[in-house]
């Protein structure tokens, strides 16, 4: 019965596709397969989208003691069907001097590049929909595009707003997604395969019965686990290191010239961003859709996935509606001059992890490493004693 | 089914190869330059070459677009000024070409004909790097350090003033 539950969505695509299994050639079948497949992505995430916009909103307003969206439907929960409303029927304004094609294009590219990277999270057993072998690195190729079509944004708006918004955000996901890959390799490095399902399939034991195998529980794979977090956070551009859009200071960064539907395909696409970045860490460190305890494993797998899932976005709001925005230099600091070695102590201290055994001895090794690089780090990036009147200083 | 994909992604390929060497807006270039390399990577694909593709892709239009579109942003003031058609690059494009077909027809080790496709695994990718290859990938990462040290110095403020 459990199995059954589990495994509903594989056999509702078996019953989609049996009209046409001995008929039609197989590339039709394979098409069809792979059309549902994205068919089922884009209905779940853009209904997630819908519902975490209004939840957004709605756990902010707790946050900051007001009430948020509660006059659309029950509790507000109809907010998100009048603002696509609202987006469809409002004037899709482009700058007189702007560059059509390339102002229309950046939108779609940005949105095709989430929802691809989408494409290769395992969301339960059987359930990735694409399987592929080089999965993470499928995710991290399509990622990297967002960031010509964030400059596409910027330079074919024709505004200086724009294009200072994307060479912000050029400068900050460039500098993210080294700790952003590199906090990746040691599970890559440990699991031995670039396999989404195989690293979920790693984490599927349990010590003494009940502690999971979880990479989050390692000493290196905490450390990579927050940094990943961190860097995801920057490369989702949300607060507090929404710098790019800074609307105190730039309007909306590359997204100022746009308008209706367009400004509302940018706005999914940083929430779809926010979901496959999530995913990936629930992949990676959290155990995918494995139940946290083995005699909970009755419970469907992707319910597991989806309720990793909620916690972290959660967190994200969490972090927006509690943390201010940081400057531009102090980004710049923490990426090169701490996330980026703490990145490589974590494939450092994964290496010791796994040649001490991978047993309690290989644990304790491996968290001496973190902890001496940690504290090293915040020795050596200590700048409390150096204060002094402030200096300015001016382009030349 | 190779065959039509090969084609569409053959002409897909050349248009946006044509559009990046022929278009008057240096920027439109860039970018169309850049989806080129995203065509390359489809044949990677169908070749069977999964891993290579996805370098391709993240290598070329996560890194080296970008830069491309940075380098003509900071270097030159005329962004927007449409250029002429420019003689000397077909030239240097038709030798470039003519050199690079002559020896491929010459050759009688390469057989045109596809042999059958097995595909390659980023495991076997990563055994033949960390095995027989492993020098000249250690030779590769300390040049690279070096490189990027190079341009740290280079950019490095003079702090003393």
């Amino acid at each position: 019965m459990a199995r059954s539950v589990d495994q509903i969505f594989i056999y509702a695509k078996g019953w989609l596709l049996s009209p046409l299994a001995g008929r039609a050639p197989d590339w039709v079948i394979q098409i069809t397969s792979s059309l549902i497949n994205i068919a089922a992505v884009l209905g779940v995430f853009l209904t997630l989208f819908a519902l975490i916009s209004v939840l957004e909103r709605k756990i902010l307003g707790r946050m900051q003691n007001r009430y948020g969206p509660n006059r659309v439907g029950p509790f507000g929960l109809l907010q998100p069907v009048a603002d696509g409303i609202k987006m469809l029927i409002k004037e899709d304004i482009v700058p007189a001097r702007a560059d059509k094609v390339v102002h229309f294009l950046a939108p779609i590219v940005v949105a095709a590049a989430a929802i691809l990277a989408l494409g290769v999270i395992p969301y339960g057993r059987n359930m990735t929909p694409f399987v592929i072998d080089g999965g993470i690195l499928f995710f991290f190729a399509v990622g990297s595009t967002t960031e010509l079509a964030v400059f596409m944004a910027g330079w074919g708006s024709n505004n200086k707003f724009s294009m200072l918004g994307a060479m912000r955000a050029i400068a900050q996901m460039i500098s993210y997604e080294l700790p952003l890959i590199i906090t990746v390799l040691p599970v890559v490095m440990v699991v031995g395969s670039l396999n989404p399902d195989k690293i979920v399939s790693a984490q599927r034991y349990y010590s003494l019965g009940f502690v999971p195998h979880w990479f989050v529980l390692t000493p290196w794979g905490a450390t990579a686990f927050i940094l990943f977090f961190v860097s995801g956070l920057v490369e989702s551009n949300r607060t507090p290191f929404d710098v790019p859009e800074g609307e105190s200071e730039i309007v909306a960064g590359h997204m100022t010239e746009y308008s209706g539907f367009k400004y509302a395909t940018f706005f999914m696409a940083e929430y779809l961003g926010m979901f496959a970045v999530s995913g990936l860490a629930v992949t990676l460190f959290l155990g995918g859709w494995h139940a946290p305890v083995p005699w909970l494993a009755f419970i469907p797998s992707y319910v597991w996935f989806f309720a990793k899932l909620s916690i972290l976005l959660f967190v994200f709001i969490w972090v927006r509606g509690t943390l201010p925005r940081i400057r531009v230099d102090q980004m710049m600091n923490v990426a090169w001059k701490f996330m980026l070695p703490m990145a490589f102590t974590c494939l450092v201290s994964a290496a010791v992890w796994h040649y001490a055994g991978r047993r309690l001895s290989g644990w304790l090794w491996s968290f001496a490493v973190v902890a001496i690089v940690y504290l090293g780090l915040s020795l050596f990036l200590d700048t409390r004693k150096k204060f002094a009147p402030r200096t300015y200083r001016f382009a030349e | 089914m190779n065959t039509v994909a090969f084609t569409i992604v053959a002409i897909f390929t050349l248009t946006f190869a044509l559009a990046a060497a022929t278009n008057p807006r240096l920027m439109h270039a860039a970018l169309s330059f850049a989806v080129m390399f995203v065509g390359i990577a489809a044949f990677f694909f169908l070749l069977g070459a999964e891993f290579v593709g996805l370098v391709q892709i993240f290598v070329y239009v996560g890194a080296v677009a970008v830069l491309i579109v940075f380098t003509i942003l900071l270097t030159r003031r005329d962004v927007e000024k449409t250029r002429g058609f420019n003689w000397s690059g077909v030239v240097i494009a038709i030798l470039v070409f003519a050199g690079l077909v002559w020896p491929i027809l010459k050759s009688t080790s390469v057989s045109i004909a596809p042999p059958v496709i097995k595909a390659l695994t980023v495991k076997q990718i990563g055994l033949a790097l960390m095995g027989a290859y492993v020098w000249p990938l250690l030779c590769v990462g300390v040049l690279l350090t070096a490189a990027l040290i190079g341009a740290l110095i280079l950019v490095l403020e003079d702090k003393r003033q």
